[in-house]
């Protein structure tokens, strides 16, 4: 693809250090006009910072960014975008309250006599608009259109503004399949204009489908840059794991399961995660796959009483069980560890040990604290035994890390001695050391006798701890696998099993 | 505790002494404390007496901001049991009943609007708009228009009569703060509370029922303004439905303010509000009692308050920090509430 | 969706209608050019104010200090014209200087200390009713042949009806704020800015001059409130016009605008001073009303519309996901 032979943006030498960490090392991004660039790497292995650093939202402590043979030195994202540079991230950085036209076009506004020029502004919207194959009313809101449609006025948007490069952050995260081929067309037309794009996302069927070359970063260096014409998946999975995929993988012996802890039957909720069938037995951890938006997070939440199920019912050690709160099942000793650290799971300002009792406490009742000697006892072994590295424990749980923040969190549940823990994504976005803690930590629980629900997008580290797994897809359950017929590829084939025509 | 509490309120003590030493400064009188016919008088008697219904309000309105919310209608409130103890007294009923009445009244208030904010999610400062806007209607209506005077003794002497020489509003309000104090310290319910203002999601999820503490919070701010209600009647003898507690929301938030618990929810401390009512009223009294200018009267309050808050604004904060952390190694910033996108933490 | 943005408005403007109507049915008197000419003339002040307040709503802001800041341009002028023998018109000029400025100097501080426009403009609250306290602590009278001159000016329509000048300056400024909010890139930022300030930001708007702007644009407008106050009343009165910021904020509510910010109309607030003027000429056309009906009254009408955004967001929020998976795509 790149027939030019001359990048659009060529940065060398990056490094970006935190307070003991190196989370960049001289770093090299070359890209080309006309090319989709993936930057892959698992979660913490420096992509984002990365990006941060050529839009200047951080600034570097080393290297060179040049674009179109020119040196540019960026301070904010919005400086990156007037020398070419637009950013589209997962989350819509739009207005929602304005239109699509006032979207497009806000802080540049056509004017005719020091007035908008709103018949200009729509036309020149729709004109726009045409280019990406959409054929919407610019006049409606932008909150009057799906996530995909506003996703793609973001990139209309970033590209007007910016116009060379166009860094696409997991822009697909939380589109349907039909969305992402939208996606994908609209990327396919800003290449064929000679744009570079840098595509960030999980999804490695999308990176083949879509990118042409690829950087792949661990531990802030880059292990390889290649055409993904010429070299395999597998061989790309290995380049961004590392040597860690055998260490996690390799113990497969039989387990022993208990009884039936939590039996669901028709369990759903409308708009939410279909009805599905499911036992969970003590000592078991039941390991949940899919995509991002296959209706993981919503059977957690289903069966945690955060989004209450609304058909088919639920028993617990055989009694029925219905819960509608969060309490409820506190109240049943159920747990869930949200996917969303920062909003659904940590209380910030608080300090680790409050964090830490927090929910204990709040199944005692307010009326009844628990003694400042137990409350210490409890906090003082959790630190211990997950390892928590805090300088003490009056912290505020936000000035953790995120792995320290996320083993605090499950100390917060296991203090309320869980019969069932529900462990949404408990990995994402921690580094690789605590990853490896709390996959053991999984591991010991399950000895123990706890009953575990597990969901997460990192198929290895399911197949390394779960002694079953569903597959869910479109919201729904696709398939099961337990005992030896776990594996990877088998999850990406359960996944992709009905990809063929729905009836 | 003990002492943990005393750091908490360190600014806010720095700040009363250096009113309270400027008063004595420019009013050598101003510590003299006498005792006239088993009373206690004196003018640092007065500021505690004078700042009863401020300090009343900034006990219940600290455990509202402290959950991220606002009571604007605390004033109104005021009138409303005023009114109502002032009513059912000149009805013929004992004082015990009135007072019981204005605090029912109180409560019915707070809980209208609990629940406007925890079960219809109505942003706090327009749930409680409404009624601060309706609620001194309402209170004209029980009076009709007129101010209600009574004379019934049991209720005068809630706020003119004096225990133990002192006067009994200063008994109310420090009993109140203490006993509110007391139970939300000693139970687990401050801590339930911070968790709520500074991430209701998380806590909902953490298993609070932040609905009921809502709404609990909420009916404290409502009993504490029909307490401060029923202590402005008392004191003027009658319950004056146009100017009871006017304006005294504003001065409750700002007492709770200078107290240093953030409009943004989280950790709270009743001493440092009641403190803040404390300063408030130290430099009302004072500029009352330069005699000479009772028109600079705003104008000196709104400076002070504008230079107390300024100085705990997180902005400046950062910079003093900033400042310090120049001149040698410092603790960890605590990250200014700034709009620009935060900084991702480091690892270990 | 647009209709969903301006139903709130619809709602607003009918309510308004059918209140006059039900008002006329009961009084045929209030039907008259007269009646309107005094809602206009009565509310001037109040509406003016009103339409700086919806600025700052709009924002995400709030701001307590207007009512004091017409109290005190009010005292300001008596004192000037009493103490001075300048032209009225040039002390016109240098009362909208100072409560611009001032407004300018409180959204500064709000931006740049980031503190909440609650506390900053509850300081400037007691700052300008403090200022006017020190200017005047009487009601300052106004004589003055220009004063005489302006109050002497009104166009006489049938039916007895006069329409002055201030009745005509509430509808410039509405007129003016209209096409400002809608057809300018100032308006269109304060929207941003009540949108999402953070998101705002990163599309590139200058919040720190929007900010201030805006507060410039509330107490500017006080100041020219505090102007037709003092024309209304000839005198400056330090005591005056308490709360008037209640009443602005509780008819830009009514007007249909989200107390958050980023959704709402100017029209709306037009709608709000008319309808929260109407339940005041209809208690005086009553007699036995007493005037504490009139805040219930608006207290109700508050709560009233409060629940009908909750209840519009509701049903968009609960429909939009679904009605869009087939509609959006091309």
């Amino acid at each position: 693809m790149q027939s030019d032979p001359k990048p659009v943006l060529h940065a060398t030498g990056i490094s970006k250090f935190f307070p003991g960490v190196i989370a960049l090392d001289d770093v090299e991004l070359q890209l080309y006009p006309g090319e989709v660039h993936a930057l892959l790497g698992e979660n913490g292995a420096g992509k984002s910072t990365l990006i941060k650093c050529l839009t200047g939202a951080y600034p570097r402590d080393a290297g060179v960014i040049m674009l179109d043979g020119a040196e540019i030195n960026p301070k904010d994202p919005l400086s990156s975008q007037a020398a070419g540079i637009g950013t589209v991230y997962q989350e819509v950085n739009l207005l929602s309250n304005l239109s699509v036209a006032e979207n497009l076009f806000l802080g540049r506004q056509p004017r005719r006599f020091g007035m908008i020029d709103q018949r200009r502004m729509l036309r020149d919207s729709k004109d726009i608009l045409a280019q990406y194959g959409l054929s919407i009313d610019p006049a409606q809101l932008l909150s009057s259109y799906s996530i995909a449609i506003q996703q793609i006025v973001a990139i209309a948007r970033a590209v007007e503004l910016s116009g060379k490069v166009l860094i696409l952050d997991e822009p697909t995260a939380s589109l349907d399949r039909e969305e992402v081929e939208l996606m994908f067309s609209v990327i396919r037309r800003l290449t064929a204009r000679g744009l570079a794009v840098v595509f960030i996302t999980h999804f490695l069927d999308q990176v083949l489908a879509i990118c042409d070359r690829a950087t792949i970063l661990r531990n802030g260096c880059v292990v390889g840059t290649r055409k993904l014409a010429e070299v395999t998946q597998t061989e790309i999975v290995t380049l961004m794991l590392g040597r860690q995929l055998e260490a996690a993988t390799h113990h497969h012996e039989r387990r022993e399961t208990g009884d039936v802890l939590l039996s669901l039957r028709g369990f759903g909720k409308r708009g939410a995660i279909e009805p599905f069938d499911l036992d969970i037995h003590t000592g078991e951890v039941v390991g949940m796959a899919g995509l991002l938006g296959s209706g993981r997070t919503e059977t957690c939440n289903a069966i945690f009483g955060a989004q209450p199920a609304d058909q088919g019912e639920a028993r617990l050690r055989g009694s029925p069980l219905r819960i509608s709160t969060p309490r409820e099942a506190i109240r049943n000793r159920i747990a869930l560890c949200p996917e969303d650290r920062k909003t659904e799971g940590i209380v910030g300002d608080l300090s680790v040990r409050e964090n830490i009792i927090l929910s204990l406490q709040a199944r005692q009742g307010w009326y009844r604290p628990l003694p400042r000697a137990k409350i210490e006892e409890i906090a003082q072994s959790y630190v211990k035994a997950l390892d928590i590295r805090l300088a003490n424990l009056d912290t505020p749980i936000r000035l953790l890390s995120g792995g320290n923040q996320q083993k605090a969190l499950l100390a917060r549940w296991l203090a309320t001695e869980p019969q069932l823990l529900i462990l949404d994504e408990p990995t994402r976005g921690i580094d690789v050391g605590a990853h490896a803690e709390i996959i053991a930590l999984i591991e010991r629980l399950r000895t123990q006798g706890m009953a575990l629900l597990v969901a997460s997008s990192e198929m290895e580290e399911l197949v390394a701890y779960s002694t079953k797994i569903v597959v869910l897809r479109d919201r729904r359950q696709v398939g099961a696998l337990t005992g030896d017929d776990i594996s990877p590829n088998a999850i990406i084939r359960a996944i992709a099993a009905e990809e063929e025509p729905r009836a | 505790m003990i002492r943990s509490t005393l750091r908490r309120v360190t600014p806010q003590l720095i700040i009363l002494a250096l009113i309270l030493a400027l008063n004595m400064v420019m009013f050598p009188g101003f510590f003299h404390v006498e005792v006239h016919n088993g009373r206690l008088f004196g003018n640092l008697i007065d500021v505690l007496n004078r700042g009863a219904p401020v300090a009343l309000l900034s006990v219940g309105m600290t455990l509202v901001i402290a959950t991220r919310g606002i009571d604007l209608s605390v004033g109104a409130v005021m009138a409303i049991s005023g009114a109502v103890a002032a009513s059912v007294i000149t009805g013929g009923a004992s004082w015990i009943v009135a007072v019981l009445a204005a605090l029912g009244a109180g409560a019915l208030c707070g809980l209208w609007n609990g629940v406007l904010v925890a079960v219809l999610r109505i942003q706090p400062i327009v749930a409680t708009l409404v009624l601060m806007v309706a609620g001194r209607g309402i209170a004209q209506l029980l009076t009709e228009g007129a101010i209600l005077t009574f004379n019934d003794p049991g209720l005068v002497r809630l706020g003119g009569g004096t225990i133990l020489s002192l006067p009994t509003p200063i008994w109310i309000w420090i009993g109140v703060a203490a006993l509110v104090g007391l139970v939300v310290r000693r139970s687990a319910l401050g801590l339930l509370i911070e968790a709520t203002g500074i991430n209701e999601r998380s806590a909902r999820l953490a298993g609070i029922n932040a609905r009921v503490l809502l709404i609990a919070v909420y009916l404290v701010a409502g009993l504490c303004a029909a307490l401060a209600g029923v202590v402005v009647a008392a004191d003027i003898r009658g319950a004056d439905a146009n100017n009871a507690g006017l304006w005294m929301e504003l001065d409750a938030i700002l007492a709770v303010v200078i107290g240093g618990t953030s409009l943004l929810g989280g950790r709270f401390s009743i001493t440092a509000s009641l403190l803040g009512a404390l300063i408030i009223q130290s430099v009302n009294s004072a500029i009352l009692m330069s005699g000479m200018a009772v028109e600079f009267n705003l104008v000196i309050k709104a400076v002070i308050i504008i230079t107390i808050l300024v100085i705990q604004s997180p902005r400046v904060r950062h910079w003093i920090y900033l400042l310090r952390a120049s001149s040698g190694p410092g603790p960890m910033p605590r990250q200014p509430a700034s709009r620009t996108p935060k900084i991702e933490e480091g690892r270990p | 969706m647009k209709h969903s943005m301006k139903l709130p408005l619809y709602i607003t403007v009918a309510t308004f209608v059918l209140a006059y109507a039900a008002c006329v049915a009961q009084y045929p008197n209030m039907l008259s050019s007269r009646v309107i000419a005094n809602l206009l003339t009565d509310n001037a002040f109040l509406g003016i104010t009103a339409v700086g307040m919806t600025f700052v709503i709009l924002s995400g802001g709030i701001d307590l200090s207007v009512g004091s800041v017409i109290a005190f341009t009010g005292v300001f002028l008596a004192v000037v014209l009493r103490d001075t023998s300048l032209h009225p018109l040039s002390a016109f000029a240098l009362a909208l200087l100072i409560a611009t400025v001032f407004g300018a100097a409180m959204g500064a501080t709000i931006h740049y200390l980031e503190m909440p426009p609650f506390i900053v403009t509850l300081a400037g609250m007691f700052l300008m009713r403090g200022l006017a306290y020190v200017l005047s602590t009487e009601s300052v009278p106004i004589d003055h042949a220009f004063y005489g001159w302006l109050q002497s000016l009104y166009w006489q329509a049938p039916g007895g009806g006069r329409f002055r000048i201030t009745g005509l300056l509430l509808l410039v400024t509405f007129g003016v704020a209209m096409v400002v909010l809608h057809r300018t890139r100032l308006g269109r930022n304060v929207y941003a800015l009540g949108g999402s300030a953070q998101t705002a930001q990163l599309m590139g708007v200058p919040c720190a001059r929007t900010t201030i702007a805006i507060y410039a644009i509330s107490g500017g407008l006080a100041g020219l409130a505090g102007i037709v106050f003092s024309l209304y009343t000839s005198a400056g009165y330090s005591l005056a016009t308490v709360g008037t910021e209640l009443d602005a904020i509780a008819a830009v509510v009514i007007g249909g605008t989200l107390l958050s910010g980023g959704s709402g109309f100017v029209a709306g607030t037009f709608f709000g001073i008319m309808i929260m003027g109407l339940i005041q000429t209809y208690i005086v056309f009553d007699g036995s009303l007493s005037s504490w009906w009139t805040k219930i009254v608006i207290g109700g009408l508050l709560f009233t519309f409060i629940m009908l955004q909750k209840g519009l967001a509701w049903l968009t929020t609960a429909r939009i996901p679904r009605a869009n998976g087939s509609t959006a795509r091309s």
